[in-house]
């Protein structure tokens, strides 16, 4: 249990996918403007990558890793290099399946999430989250717990993002930094700060 | 089919300058950042994403009267996919130490923006060749960005060129020290915006809408 904790934490502030990583930067980028679509889509992150990181385990250690289809008499079989198209089928039919949940069951949540479900399917952050597990060599319930503390570290990333710019927005910022530049410079104070956090071991 | 070189060397100059992917239209920072403490391995990541957008530009913009619009970007997905996964054995063939490097990153140029970008912003639209040099000059174009900032970040956080050592003793001796933040994430951030703000300023480059 106390392991699981950690790894929480540690997908949450240490490695922070976004600040740490740098997974997930466009749609960081693009979407920060505004407080309440920044929350908006870090839920759905947070929901999109508990489901597919445990998903995309059960896949790739069911039926891509090495030796994995011994049962149908394949114990050489290694269909591991396959496993870039097979998430990213993963995660686009989930998305799909998501949107047409949320569609049917909250009308609500659909109308404010509705325009960034399909730009989620193409959020590296949820790619790199299966990918870094496979690397990691999780086992399901790791992946679970590391899919959920990956989604709110970028949730909490874009959303204090999103809060420092409307802050910011009557500073007076040099011509040539408005917009993208000076939104990266944010983004490398706050990677800085998440970086004390790297002193706790838990 | 061929058209004047003046054609080409326009759409050349587009994509590595003037609307350079990175720099002008904010696609694929994501990598753009995670491999560039390094030069070796931000040359190899560039290389890489050239490979890739020129040949799904391609194959794309061959397809383009076959796919139903509707179904499209789970074809274009498909197309970058098959190749990312060829592009990732020769690197696990030849380039062993570089590819456990990149690690994860050559994976995620399916989802590096400049890739699908192209393919819909250009490729949908153009014959293939014209979305093959496209493809090239945007993967340039997103190649110098990487560079630069590789060769800042090696420069200033090890001191270091292509992992030989250049900055000389006796700067040390007169208390030089690296900047090991450079090396670091925040350092990544900090290199590309006042790099934005650095082309904002040159004259004679579109700048940035405001926000």
């Amino acid at each position: 249990m106390g392991d699981l904790f950690s790894l929480f934490i540690n997908s949450v502030f240490i490695g922070n996918i976004l600040l740490a990583y740098f997974l997930g930067m466009c749609s960081f980028i693009a979407v920060s403007k505004n407080i309440e679509t920044a929350t908006g889509l870090g839920f759905a992150v947070i929901f999109v990558l508990t489901v597919t990181s445990p998903v995309n385990w059960l896949i790739y250690h069911g039926l891509l890793a090495p030796g994995a289809l011994s049962w149908l008499g394949y114990p050489d079989l290694d269909l591991s290099f396959l496993k870039f198209i097979t998430f990213i089928a993963v995660i686009a039919a989930m998305v799909q399946a998501v949107e047409m949940v949320i569609d049917r069951y909250s009308p609500l949540l659909y109308a404010t999430l509705g325009v960034f479900l399909p730009l989620i399917a193409v959020n590296c952050a949820i790619l790199g989250t299966s990918l870094f597990m496979v690397e990691r060599n999780y086992t399901f319930v790791e992946s679970v717990v590391f899919g959920a503390g990956s989604g709110t570290g970028w949730m909490l990333a874009i959303v204090s993002m999103a809060a420092i710019r409307k802050k910011a927005r009557y500073s007076d910022v040099p011509e040539g930094l408005r917009g993208f530049g000076f939104t990266m410079i944010i983004a490398g104070l706050m990677a800085m700060t998440f970086m004390m956090f790297s002193g706790i071991t838990l | 089919m061929l058209k004047s070189k003046e054609h080409y060397y326009e759409i050349l100059v587009k994509g590595i300058w003037k609307e350079n992917p990175v720099a002008y239209q904010v696609l694929g920072i994501c990598s753009a950042l995670a491999v560039t403490v390094q030069m070796s391995t931000a040359i190899v990541m560039a290389v890489a994403l050239t490979v890739v957008t020129a040949c799904s530009s391609f194959i794309i913009s061959s397809m383009r009267r076959h796919i139903p619009s509707n179904i499209r970007i789970i074809v274009e997905l498909a197309v970058i996919a098959s190749l990312v996964i060829v592009t990732d054995e020769v690197l696990k063939a030849f380039f062993y130490d570089v590819s456990k490097q990149l690690s994860i990153f050559v994976g995620l140029i399916i989802t590096n923006c400049i890739v699908l970008g192209r393919a819909e912003a250009f490729a949908l639209a153009n014959n293939p060749i014209d979305s093959f040099v496209d493809g090239i000059a945007n993967g340039l174009g997103y190649g110098l960005i990487l560079v630069l900032v590789a060769f800042l970040r090696e420069l200033l956080g090890a001191g270091k060129f292509f992992g030989f050592p250049v900055i000389p003793q006796f700067v040390y001796d007169l208390g030089f020290q690296n900047m090991g933040l450079m090396v670091l994430a925040p350092g990544a951030f900090f290199i590309i915006g006042l790099l934005v703000w650095l082309k904002n300023s040159l004259p004679g480059i579109s700048s940035e809408k405001r926000s």
